[in-house]
This record gives structure tokens, C-alpha cells and sequence, in this order.
């Protein structure tokens, strides 16, 4: 199939159909990409590099926005250290966007073929593998995160935390992620296990893996999907929960999560724009990709078509 | 002097009174609970856990020591109603008689020998105090003598901050021995208290909250109108004045300096503050050969005094000053405030700060011309923004090529990690943050004798110094200036001593941080320079 049919197959599909058909999805996915954009770039397009400790400078502490009173060389301000919140936000964006879609990924990764092996093999794998799901849902994801998180840090070395801490993050949130991703597979592959093309695949032979991963799997891949999208919306908020209670990333790499925390303390003190301009971007940035995961899945439900 | 009471309004008063009445449940009509909150929890109900101001302020309120501190931090008898010198190198103390602990066993001069004996052996952290102590016997129940090795004329002042336990209590419950805070050990006493003192301890939540009741045979005729008194650590700085605000709690103590003003706008808030005798500093590892945190292998960076000097004249005191403490500290060259005995004014001067260019050619004369790698302690919860200070700090050193690895912990993790254990064996820290106040003695002997001496784990000097710093001629000097009588003789060799280590780059003091605290209006109480908080004089309207 050529490049132009395949556009053109796109182009006249139901999905393509429904996101020109609804203005907010349209706003959503702009919004989106632009802060996706905004956080890859951030190396061009801040000031100030917030990472490094030895471009800040302490009298540069506490500078109000700049229709606040401040001055264009801190458009948004400054936080506690010197940092310029605007830089700041574009590094603690795109910390948060890598860290929300690496829990996707590796969450996604567990999950499918946790789901993909319960739901064709069965029996006793089955049965293990979904009760230890079972007993993961009764609790908060955020508690789970916050219970490997505790654990990780006092099994490493306390020096090693800060180089560490978006790796036991990115962990901790995604075994708390799993659970759903497992459960839906399973799902889905019990209902697609009977039908004529598995059999069909089966009679000529294939392999169970293969039927598994190249029949079975792009089948159920339209639900798994929908969920990725709305848990990268629940992995950032987790992220910044983590951070917000000061378990998750270091005051030194301020992720969103981090700098709400950091301002929080100053909030009553008069300088609030350290804490509000981190909490906009991540209302933003959680608003626009679930609105997106909603119009996935309501595009993808033939009920609701 | 630098105490202050305050008073106010009768009409808010009122008010707020009922207010607090309605808030408050059970305990009959005229309850006065007292609610108050500080960022970290007190380390434990041991009063030899560590020689630390907050602990050992809270538990000066369940525990007493022989001669204690009146609201003009002049000495008056406590549990020791006489004390003095029979010659040079013996004290005595009278006790007071019929004075009963919290269980109502009488108190006598056992207990008095038992504490003296915990607080100098075993896991306790106040040995410092027990420099000079050659022996402490019991000549009648209501009588203690102690032989000295050599004269020590600050020996009553030095034991204002040594608390007086139980014996039968402590040996029934296991715990006669002093449980070791940096193996993070724990005894019966580290939970449970049983003192003489004016409150008894009703509940202990490590934690969570401490509830404190007033003793009803307490010896001493109460200042205080309280019945309850309820302790909570609230670690956030802005729920601590947002739940001050809301009354909630009815006193803050360590009130962060961004917030001051904010709270000095609240009509049912008062905002005391004044200086203390603390000083806050930078030290580091220059014992180990080396460094336990770095990625310099072989030799030990800080020995150079050319890196010292890099580090601490790259440091802007200034600069903290105004963006982190906004104003509220005294930057300073020397260990000891001015206020103590022995402050040396000549001497209280900052070298000046250096381009980041010099400072790196000191660091590569030293043999670091890419600079290098250390780890840094910093607690997170004891000095007014300390942890901020530290990351001031780490943003300061990168200019000059220093890589700064920061942990900043809560109070008790932090102590354990970087204090000397007591075996005088170093701690575990390379670079670090402290904070010191001869409160005990107001004398810069103290700060020679406890931080600045050679480790030694017989003399028991150094038992905080850090550093691991030696220096043969101030180790000389500190001693005689602990005998001597003469006050001229001994203020030139406190100037020798302190320039000695001043010349050395020993230390690097940042400022005298100022004390201030937030209370409700309808709350009437006392603020000592030293920090303490001494609930019997706390009125509640």
C-alpha cells in the first residue's frame, strides 16, 4: 500500500471523521501538541538552563512576573534559588511528559503481555496472574507508587537517590498502572481466543506465540490504546502527587510536581506565582490529553457510533 | 535581656477565649489547652538522647536539672536548692527535699548519681558536659559532691542542661543505660519520661503529637493556667502558619522569614522575635584521609587549606541573608554570637568574597583544577531554611567547579548520619550544615571544649566537632582558658585561640539566625535568647 492510500484510508476513517466533528477534541489535541512541542524544545527555548546549579544566582530570588512588577528577564517570575520559572517550567514539563510516558510504556508493556499469556494460556497462570490483580486494585495507585517508592529508597544507597529518582518513579507508577492494561487484554483475548481466524491459525499450525502476538494482539490493541492515553493523564498527576509529598523528583531537577511543592511554602507569603504558573501548565497539560483519551474512546466504541 | 513578654488587649482576648472554649471538648468548664507545633518532632523522651536545644527545651518541661535558667537565663535552684565549691576541684549540691516524680516515688540524691552516671556513659550524647568530672558520690540523701580532675568553675552552668531521671524507673524499665542515637537504638526511655518536672508526658506519638498534663504535686508554684498541652509537628511551613491563622494551633515556634510579615498583618497574631545565640555553619570532613562522599580517591581535598579558603570565600553571606532569610540573620566570621562570653569583635570580620575566577586558580594550585565532586548533609527541618541555605549553597560552589551532591533529610535521620559516635569515632558525612549555641554555659569555652578540640573519647572533648579539625596550640589554649580566673589573662587567649582557627579556615560561619515565633493573641508567654520554649510561664486568656 502506498504512502497516498494509506493518507487516504486515514483520511476517510470514522476516527478522522469524529476528531474533525468535535471542535474541543480539536483544541485538546492542539493544546496537547503544543506543550509536547514547548517541552521538546526547552533547551532552545528557555533562558537558563534550571539544572544547573552554577546559572543561578540567589539575588535573582523571588523576581515577580513580569506584569507584577518584575522585569522581562523573568517573564514569570523567579523562584526561591534564582530560577527562572519560565525556563523552569519548559525542563519541569518535559520532565514530567518523559517520566508520565515511560510509565505508559513500560506499564503497557507489563500489562499486555501479563493479559495476552492469562487470557490464552489460562488455568493456573491465569488464576495467579489475576488475582494478584485482583488484590492490586483494592488499592490507590498512589499508594501502591508511594509503597515501592518507600521501599526502593531504603534498599539504594542515600547518595544515589537524586540520580536514581526518576527511575524508581517511572517503577513505582507503573506497577501501579498494570492492572488495567492486563485485565482489559485478557479480556478482549477471551472474547477473540474462539474466534474463526484463531482457529483458523491454529489448524495451520502457528505457533501459540505467534498466534498470540501477530493475531491476536493487534485485535485488542484499540482499548489498550484508549487506556494509555488516559493513564498518561493519571501517570503525570501521580508523578506530581509523588513529587508534590516530596518522595518523587529532587528540588534540584524540579519536575511541575516538584516547583507546586517548592511554592507551596511560599504561597502564604505573598509570592504566589511560583506555585500557580507549574499548577496552570499541569491543569493544562492533564485537561488536554484526558480529553483526548475521552474522544479515542468514544470513537472507538461501535455502541456509542 | 534580649527576652521579652508581651501582653495584650483585653477585648480580642475575650473573644478569643471563648472561642477556644467552644473548640475545646471534655476537660471541664475552665480548660486551658495550650496547642502548639514546630516543624520537626521532638528526637525522643530521652534526655541524654542529644544534646540538642528543641529536645532538650520540650523535655525541661517534664524532666528538671539541679540548677536551672530563669526567664534572665540567670541560674536558680531547681532540684538543688544550695551549690556551690567546698575547694577548688569539689562542688556540692543540696537537694531539695520532698520533691516526688511523676509515679510519686520521693526523689534523693540516688537519682541525682544514677543521671549524672547515665548522661556521661554509655549511648548518651551529653558527655561533652562531664570534661572536668572526675567523680560523683552521694553523701546523705539530700546531698551530691563531685571531685573535678582540675578546676572548673562553669561546672553548675554546664549541668543547667543535664535533666535529672528516676533511677528506680529507668533500671525497672530496662532503660539505665543510654539507648545510642547514631545506631538509632531505642529503650524504654526513648518513648516513656519520668521526671520531677511540671508536666507529665500523657501520651507520646512519635511523629504525630506529644500531650503533656500538668503535674499536681509539682514542688514549684506554676506560672502557667494550663490543663492540656498538646505538641504536634507540622513539617510544611505554610500549614504551620495557615493552621496559626485558622487557630488551630495556638503558638508556632521557628517561624519561617518569608512569613513574617504576612502574620505581623493578622490581628489575632503576634510575631516575637529577637536574635539567638546560635550560629549556624558550614564544616567538613578534614579528618579521613579519604573523603567518604566524593569522587577525589586517595587524599582528602579539604587537609588543603587553599580549598577551604575557595569554598568559604565563595559562600555569599549576603546574598542568604536578603533572598533566603529575607533579612532576618546576622552574617558572622566567628562560632559564637555576640551575647556569649568571650565574643572577640576585632575579629568578626568576613574576608572578602572572590571571583569565581580566583577561587578556581586556589582550587587548582590545591591540585583541583576541574574542581571536584562532595557530598553534602543538610537537615531539612531544624535551622530557620536550612535546607534552602544548602541549595543556595550547592548554586554558589558549581561557579567555581564544585559539584555539590545535596541530601537534605529530616532532623533525627540527619543527626544520626553526621554526628561523631560516642566512641568519638567520625560520622559519616563529608560536608555538611550545624548549628551551635553555648547554651549552656553562655561561654566560649563551651564552643572550644564541644566543636573546635581534638576528638578525644577520654578527655571527651570534641564530642561535635565534626570536622575532625586539630589544631595542638587552640587545644592548648582551650584547656587553660577553662581554668583560668584572671579575665584579662583569659580574654588574650580566647582572642589567640579564636584567631587560630579563623586564620585556618577551620569552619565557615554563615549568621546568628533570628528567633522568631507566632502566637494567638489571647496567649501570654516568655521567649528566652536561647530558644527555649519553657511552657510554665504560658498563659492562655
Amino acid at each position: 500500500m502506498s504512502l497516498r492510500d494509506r493518507i487516504g484510508r486515514a483520511a476517510d476513517s470514522d476516527i478522522w471523521f469524529s476528531f474533525k466533528a468535535s471542535p474541543v477534541t480539536m483544541v485538546a489535541a492542539g493544546l496537547t501538541a503544543f506543550i509536547f512541542l514547548a517541552a521538546l524544545l526547552a533547551p532552545l527555548l528557555a533562558v537558563q538552563n534550571p539544572y544547573d546549579p552554577a546559572s543561578l544566582n540567589l539575588s535573582d530570588a523571588m523576581k515577580p512576573p513580569v506584569f507584577f512588577g518584575g522585569d522581562w528577564s523573568f517573564p514569570l517570575g523567579s523562584d526561591d534559588q534564582g530560577r527562572d520559572l519560565y525556563s523552569t517550567i519548559l525542563y519541569g514539563t518535559r520532565m514530567s511528559l518523559f517520566v508520565g510516558l515511560c510509565c505508559v510504556v513500560v506499564a503497557m508493556v507489563i500489562g499486555i503481555t501479563l493479559g495476552l499469556v492469562s487470557g490464552y494460556v489460562g488455568g493456573a497462570v491465569e488464576a495467579v496472574i489475576m488475582r494478584i490483580a485482583d488484590v492490586q486494585l483494592t488499592f490507590p495507585a498512589i499508594l501502591i507508587a508511594l509503597l515501592i517508592d518507600g521501599v526502593v529508597r531504603g534498599i539504594i544507597s542515600v547518595k544515589r537517590h537524586d540520580e536514581i529518582a526518576g527511575f524508581v518513579i517511572i517503577v513505582s507508577i507503573s506497577l501501579s498502572l498494570w492492572v488495567q492494561y492486563a485485565r482489559t487484554v485478557r479480556g478482549s483475548v477471551l472474547v477473540e481466543r474462539n474466534k474463526e481466524y484463531v482457529q483458523a491459525a491454529r489448524v495451520i499450525g502457528l505457533s501459540r506465540w505467534l498466534i498470540m502476538i501477530r493475531h491476536v494482539l493487534p485485535n485488542v490493541m484499540g482499548p489498550v490504546m484508549v487506556i494509555a492515553t488516559i493513564n498518561l493523564g493519571v501517570a503525570i498527576i501521580t508523578e506530581a502527587t509523588l513529587s508534590f509529598l516530596g518522595v518523587g523528583l529532587p528540588a534540584t531537577q524540579p519536575s511541575l510536581g516538584t516547583l507546586i511543592r517548592i511554592g507551596n511554602e511560599y504561597l502564604n507569603s505573598g509570592e504566589w506565582w511560583i506555585t500557580i504558573f507549574p499548577g496552570i501548565t499541569l491543569a493544562a497539560l492533564v485537561l488536554a490529553v484526558n480529553m483526548l483519551g475521552d474522544w479515542l474512546r468514544d470513537a472507538l466504541n461501535p455502541k456509542l457510533r | 535581656m534580649n527576652s521579652m513578654t508581651i501582653r495584650f488587649g483585653r477585648m480580642t482576648m475575650a473573644a478569643a477565649a471563648m472561642a477556644l472554649g467552644l473548640g475545646t471538648a471534655v476537660p471541664g468548664a475552665f480548660a486551658k489547652t495550650f496547642r502548639w507545633a514546630n516543624a520537626g518532632d521532638v528526637s525522643s523522651m530521652d534526655p541524654y538522647y542529644r544534646n540538642e536545644t528543641f529536645l532538650l527545651a520540650f523535655l525541661e518541661n517534664v524532666y528538671e536539672p539541679l540548677v536551672r535558667r530563669d526567664k534572665t537565663l540567670a541560674l536558680e535552684a531547681a532540684l538543688a536548692v544550695k551549690w556551690g565549691q567546698t575547694s577548688p576541684t569539689t562542688w556540692f549540691f543540696d537537694l531539695r527535699p520532698g520533691v516526688k516524680f511523676h509515679d510519686g516515688s520521693p526523689f534523693t540524691a540516688d537519682d541525682v548519681v544514677f543521671s549524672l552516671n547515665r548522661a556521661s556513659t554509655g549511648g548518651s550524647n551529653m558527655k561533652a558536659y562531664f570534661a572536668s568530672v572526675k567523680e560523683v558520690r552521694k553523701v546523705s540523701d539530700l546531698r551530691v559532691e563531685v571531685d573535678t580532675k582540675y578546676v572548673d568553675p562553669l561546672l553548675a552552668s554546664k549541668w543547667a542542661a543535664i535533666l535529672i531521671m528516676s533511677k528506680a524507673w529507668a533500671e525497672k524499665n530496662n532503660a539505665a543505660v543510654a539507648s545510642d542515637a547514631t545506631k538509632n537504638e531505642e529503650n524504654f526511655a526513648t518513648r516513656n519520661a519520668m521526671g520531677t518536672g511540671g508536666f507529665i508526658v500523657k501520651e507520646r506519638k512519635a511523629g504525630e503529637k506529644t500531650i503533656l498534663v500538668p503535674n499536681p504535686a509539682w514542688w514549684d508554684k506554676p506560672g502557667h493556667n494550663l490543663t492540656e498541652v498538646v505538641f504536634t509537628p507540622i513539617a510544611n511551613p505554610a500549614t504551620r502558619v495557615a493552621a496559626l491563622k485558622a487557630g488551630d494551633i495556638d503558638m508556632m515556634y521557628e517561624v519561617p522569614p518569608q512569613d513574617t510579615d504576612n502574620l505581623k498583618r493578622d490581628a489575632n497574631v503576634a510575631v516575637i522575635e529577637g536574635p539567638e545565640t546560635r550560629i549556624v555553619y558550614l564544616g567538613w570532613d578534614m579528618e579521613r584521609d579519604e573523603l567518604l562522599e566524593s569522587n577525589i580517591k586517595g587524599k582528602n581535598p579539604f587537609k588543603d587549606k587553599r580549598v577551604r579558603e575557595a569554598f568559604y570565600r565563595s559562600i555569599d553571606v549576603e546574598a542568604i541573608k536578603r533572598s533566603v532569610m529575607r533579612g532576618q540573620a546576622f552574617p558572622t566570621a566567628l562560632m559564637v554570637a555576640p551575647g556569649i562570653n568571650g565574643y572577640v569583635k576585632e575579629l568578626d570580620k568576613r574576608p572578602t568574597l572572590l571571583k569565581s575566577e580566583d577561587a578556581k586558580k586556589l582550587l587548582a594550585d590545591a591540585g583541583y583544577p576541574a574542581g571536584f565532586e562532595v557530598g553534602m548533609d543538610c537537615p531539612n527541618d531544624r535551622y530557620v531554611n536550612d535546607e534552602k541555605i544548602c541549595q543556595a549553597v550547592v548554586g554558589m560552589l558549581a561557579r567555581i567547579g564544585i559539584k555539590v551532591n545535596l541530601l537534605a533529610q529530616t532532623r533525627s535521620k540527619y543527626f544520626t548520619k553526621i554526628l561523631r559516635k560516642p566512641d568519638s569515632k567520625p560520622g559519616e558525612t563529608s560536608f555538611y550544615m550545624l548549628g551551635w549555641s553555648p547554651a549552656a554555659t553562655y561561654d566560649v569555652h563551651n564552643v572550644f571544649e564541644a566543636l573546635i578540640q581534638t576528638p578525644n573519647a577520654t578527655t571527651k572533648k570534641g564530642q561535635f566537632n565534626v570536622n575532625g579539625y586539630s589544631n595542638a596550640g587552640l587545644d592548648a589554649l582551650a584547656d587553660k582558658i577553662e581554668g583560668e580566673a584572671d579575665t584579662a589573662k583569659r580574654n588574650a587567649m580566647i582572642f589567640e585561640a579564636t584567631k587560630l582557627y579563623v586564620d585556618d579556615y577551620a569552619y565557615i560561619p554563615l549568621h546568628q539566625q533570628a528567633v522568631i515565633w507566632a502566637s494567638r493573641k489571647n496567649v501570654d508567654l516568655h521567649q528566652p535568647a536561647d530558644n527555649r520554649f519553657p511552657l510554665r510561664f504560658v498563659t492562655v486568656k
